[in-house]
């Protein structure tokens, strides 16, 4: 069979660095091309030579799409040709319709007067192949992310997609809409649209893909074929990390103390609709030396009620209490709920967490410049010393604790962000979605982390969407659902079922 | 201007480095390069000892009201409002002292407090009520335009006390009697410039030694040493030339005081660092426990009080108060901070970088008069050079 797409030896270096290096991509007609590879391993540097973003002379190597050399010189040229790319961050203009968005730049105009009837009229025809109901006159911001996510598509098929390019599409979905994608790429396949899909979540790539492409360090390791054959996800994890990974967390003995940290009848408001109650009644408890996980679909809350609990930073008429040590303190700003001892490490590190144009060490010290400095001058030489340290303990890859965190690999600003919340000495820690997009190597050395932290004593909270993380990291999860508590179980009785039926039963009622 | 280069990157390599820090140094290369113009241009008068003089009395004011700028730009505000607090503070300081007769000292003290109660009214909404500082000062620079006129009924109010005038027009006198070229020359002006191009480059060697012995020094010995020199020489030349007028003007002592103030708050303390932070990424600053809607305030107070100093500076210098004074400031001050090489966006900026903005505006504003261009054209030449100064920074910006 004819491949519809062949990257031959593509190599591309950055000043310094080889980010690729003859590297080799073969994708057949209406098949799904799974890419895989730890961070920082070259994937998006591939689909950005493939889409024009590196134009045609700034790489070595050939592109043949449809049995015809292309030399793309920019998107627009890629595109012509029905290579589309979704990207991680959806480029949807959030004020603006769904129809609006859909024929962006693409307007059914005459002489520059936009015909919305006929605009309207191809909104639902798309729509309905990707499966939404929703009216096209809705706005992009008042549907959600994984609905946004089928409207990108839906733009794509607009633009007679050949060969579609998803960047992590379902990292920010949860788990019913992740399947509707999935669903939606296996019907485009049927109708003969080739995808190529780069994910980190392997079970999903085992799922749906016909083939998977390994990169690891610039260079193409393997491609596996997963009719001829069953492919583990050990298999792939191994081909991505160059070693057996024997276990993929690090095993703990815990050593569990006192209750530190409890939170009593907890209930917040949404901080814009006044009505709409997000937090109801939540009670919890975390030991000292103890790992609590917060499992949970997306938009459980469980965000929402950590933040309100961090000095109200989410939500309005926050009631409840907060004890540390047995001793109820103030939350009720983030000084003071710092001062109590708590820290809340974001899921959104980029917007919440770090300042990416400054350097690591100014971002390590900010929550707690007061132990750097003494009356409000900072001891820069102690600062420099502290920023080391962290780099040090924590394993932090760069070139410098001057080294900029926009420059950073994910796992590394997140080591950042840790560091950060180290720092600020707490005896609460809560952590959100703390191994977000980041690799498989990566994510053991957080774990890592997570687990020095319970062994110092430290109440540790993690939320996360990944079950197995949960199963594998925590010593007691609590399960949470439209802004309740609707389960607690030791993990040694936990399993995924267990906590999906948990959720399942809490709709019902 | 003893702090061009904060460490960036740990890099000893020459190349690298001079890359990594173009902009500070194309900075006061260009202001070196726009005096030499002049220089030529209008026949020897720049560096005239009167005319330098001149450059440093007429700019003091802008100066002042940059270093302030500077703090709301980095936060990731404007203050649209600054020339006409300046003006309203002078015409209150003209009832004051003028028509009420009250003495000179509580008079500056009561002007710049109502400066810095300006500030923080505007701060407040600013900081608590989230309305972008671009409204709130606009309104604010309508509201004290008018207030400046109905102070001052229209007319001008004047003249000030002689005490007060001494701000602007008085100089550190002279202990000695030398002459020099068979003119009078002012030692102590020359003695005070040797004691000051002393302490800064003794505070380098130390701070660059501490630096090495940290493992931190990254601006190769070559450059540093240059740096240093060139540094003396400006210095010395400086105040050589005051020396041969009529000695440290009064203002000087203020602004360098400021500067000196400025610059280190911006790198040392705290409150410069969170400055920064909010400026950077308030979202990730506040979740880490900084109370940005304190420092919002705080940073608008020091604006409105710089302001208001800035407007007491102006009328001790014109030793009147009319009602036209401050009208445009603003524009002056905002421009010098962005060719200084502050970012819009908030987070980035340099106190040094803004002075060398506000001299190099000056120097071109003094430059082009004495060469006898019209007010219309030197608008121009000036638009000009702001666009070019920013367009060049995003540049080279992305280009890196």
């Amino acid at each position: 069979m004819q491949p519809v797409l062949q990257m031959r030896g593509i190599t591309k270096t950055f000043p310094g660095v080889n980010a690729l290096t003859n590297v080799n991509l073969e994708v057949r007609p209406a098949e799904i091309h799974a890419i895989v590879g730890e961070n920082g391993a070259g994937k998006s540097t591939l689909m950005k030579v493939l889409s024009g973003v590196y134009p045609h002379g700034s790489y070595s190597g050939e592109i043949i799409f449809e049995g015809q050399e292309r030399k793309f010189g920019c998107i627009a040229d890629s595109e012509g040709t029905g290579i589309i790319i979704i990207h991680q961050e959806l480029a949807l203009v959030p004020l603006l319709s769904i129809a609006e968005n859909l024929f962006l730049g693409h307007e059914t105009a005459k002489n520059g007067i936009i015909n919305w009837y006929e605009a309207f009229g191809r909104t639902k025809a798309l729509l309905q192949k990707v499966g939404l109901k929703e009216h096209p006159n809705t706005l992009i911001t008042n549907i959600g992310t994984g609905k946004q996510q089928l409207v990108e598509i839906a733009k794509a098929l607009n633009k007679q997609v050949k060969l579609l390019i998803l960047d992590e599409p379902t990292s920010s979905l949860n788990e019913t809409d992740s399947n509707a994608l999935l669903a939606l790429l296996m019907e485009l396949r049927n109708q003969g649209i080739a995808s190529i899909m780069i994910s980190h979540k392997l079970n999903e790539i085992s799922k749906v893909a016909d083939r998977i492409t390994v990169i690891r360090d610039g260079m193409t390791i393997d491609t596996l074929d997963c009719h001829a054959e069953a492919i583990s996800e050990d298999r792939i994890i191994k081909a991505m990390v160059g070693r057996d990974l024997v276990d993929r967390f690090p095993k703990r003995v815990p050593k569990i103390g006192e209750t530190m940290f409890e939170v009593k009848n907890w209930s917040c408001y949404h901080p814009l609709h006044a009505d709409r109650q997000m937090i109801k009644n939540v009670d919890l408890h975390v030991k000292a030396g103890e790992v609590v996980g917060i499992a949970g679909l997306m938009g459980a809350g469980r965000t929402e009620f950590a933040m309100s609990v961090f000095g109200r930073a989410y939500g309005r008429n926050i009631t409840g209490d907060v004890l540390v040590r047995g001793k109820s303190v103030d939350v009720s700003t983030i000084s003071k709920a710092m001062a109590a001892g708590l820290a809340y490490a974001t899921e959104d590190r980029k917007t919440y967490g770090l300042i990416l144009i400054d350097h690591i060490k100014h971002n390590i010290t900010l929550a707690n410049l007061k132990a750097v400095s003494s009356s409000g001058i900072i001891d820069e030489v102690k600062e420099l010393s502290v920023a080391n340290k962290y780099r040090k303990d924590l394993a932090i890859k760069c070139s410098g604790v001057f080294q900029n965190t926009v420059n950073l690999s994910g796992g590394n600003q997140q080591k950042v962000v840790l560091s950060k919340w180290l720092f600020s000495g707490p005896d609460v820690l809560i952590l959100d979605e703390p191994t977000r997009g980041i690799d498989v190597g990566a994510k053991y050395e957080i774990y890592g982390i997570i687990n020095q932290l319970a062994d110092a004593g430290k109440a540790v909270i993690v939320i996360s969407s990944e079950m197995p993380e949960l199963l594998g990291i925590s010593d007691r999860i609590y399960v949470m659902n439209e802004g309740r508590f609707v389960g607690e179980m030791p993990t040694s009785e936990a399993t995924q079922e267990k906590i999906m039926r948990a959720i399942m039963k809490s709709w019902e009622n | 201007m003893t702090d061009i280069n904060v460490p960036v990157a740990k890099s000893a390599d020459f190349a690298g480095f001079i890359r990594h820090n173009i902009r500070d140094y194309a900075l006061l290369l260009s202001l070196l390069a726009i005096m030499v113009f002049f220089q030529f241009t209008t026949n020897g008068t720049l560096f005239m000892p009167v005319n330098m003089t001149n450059i440093i009395l007429q700019n003091s004011y802008i100066v002042i009201m940059a270093l302030g700028m500077l703090l709301i730009i980095v936060a990731g505000h404007i203050d649209l409002s600054v020339g006409s607090v300046s003006g309203f503070i002078g015409a209150i300081a003209a009832v004051l002292m003028v028509n009420l007769k009250l003495d000179v000292v509580s008079s500056s003290v009561i002007c710049i407090a109502l400066g810095a109660a300006i500030g923080a009214g505007q701060g407040y909404f600013t900081a608590y009520y989230k309305i972008p500082a671009f409204i709130v000062t606009l309104a604010g620079m309508l509201i004290f335009k008018g207030l400046e006129l109905n102070a001052l009924g229209g007319a001008s109010v004047g003249p000030f006390p002689k005490v007060f005038q001494l701000l602007s027009s008085g100089y550190v006198p002279d202990l000695f009697n030398v002459t020099f070229a068979e003119e009078p020359f002012n030692l102590l002006a020359m003695l005070i410039g040797l004691i000051t191009t002393a302490l800064i480059i003794y505070f380098n060697l130390a701070d660059r030694r501490s630096q090495q012995k940290h493992g931190l020094a990254e601006e190769p010995d070559v450059i540093f040493y240059i740096r240093n020199l060139l540094i003396a020489v400006g210095l010395l030349g400086f105040s050589f030339l005051m020396a041969r007028y009529r000695g440290l003007p009064n203002v000087l002592i203020v602004m360098f005081a400021l500067i000196s103030a400025f610059v280190f708050i911006t790198t040392r303390t705290t409150f410069g660092r969170r400055i920064y932070a909010m400026g950077g990424n308030e979202k990730a600053a506040k979740l880490s426990g900084i109370n940005t809607e304190k420092l919002t305030l705080l940073a608008f107070t020091i604006m409105g009080a710089l302001a208001g100093l800035a407007g007491l500076v102006f009328a001790a210098r014109l030793n009147v108060a009319t009602p036209k004074a401050g009208a445009g400031f603003e524009l002056d001050v905002i421009a010098a901070c962005f060719i200084g090489g502050a970012a819009t966006t908030g987070g980035v900026g340099k106190v040094v970088g803004a002075v060398i903005g506000a001299f190099m505006m000056g120097v071109m504003n003094n430059g082009m008069s004495i060469m006898g261009i019209g007010i219309d054209w030197q608008q121009v030449i000036k638009g000009v050079v702001l666009l070019l100064a920013v367009f060049l920074d995003v540049y080279y910006k992305n280009k890196g």
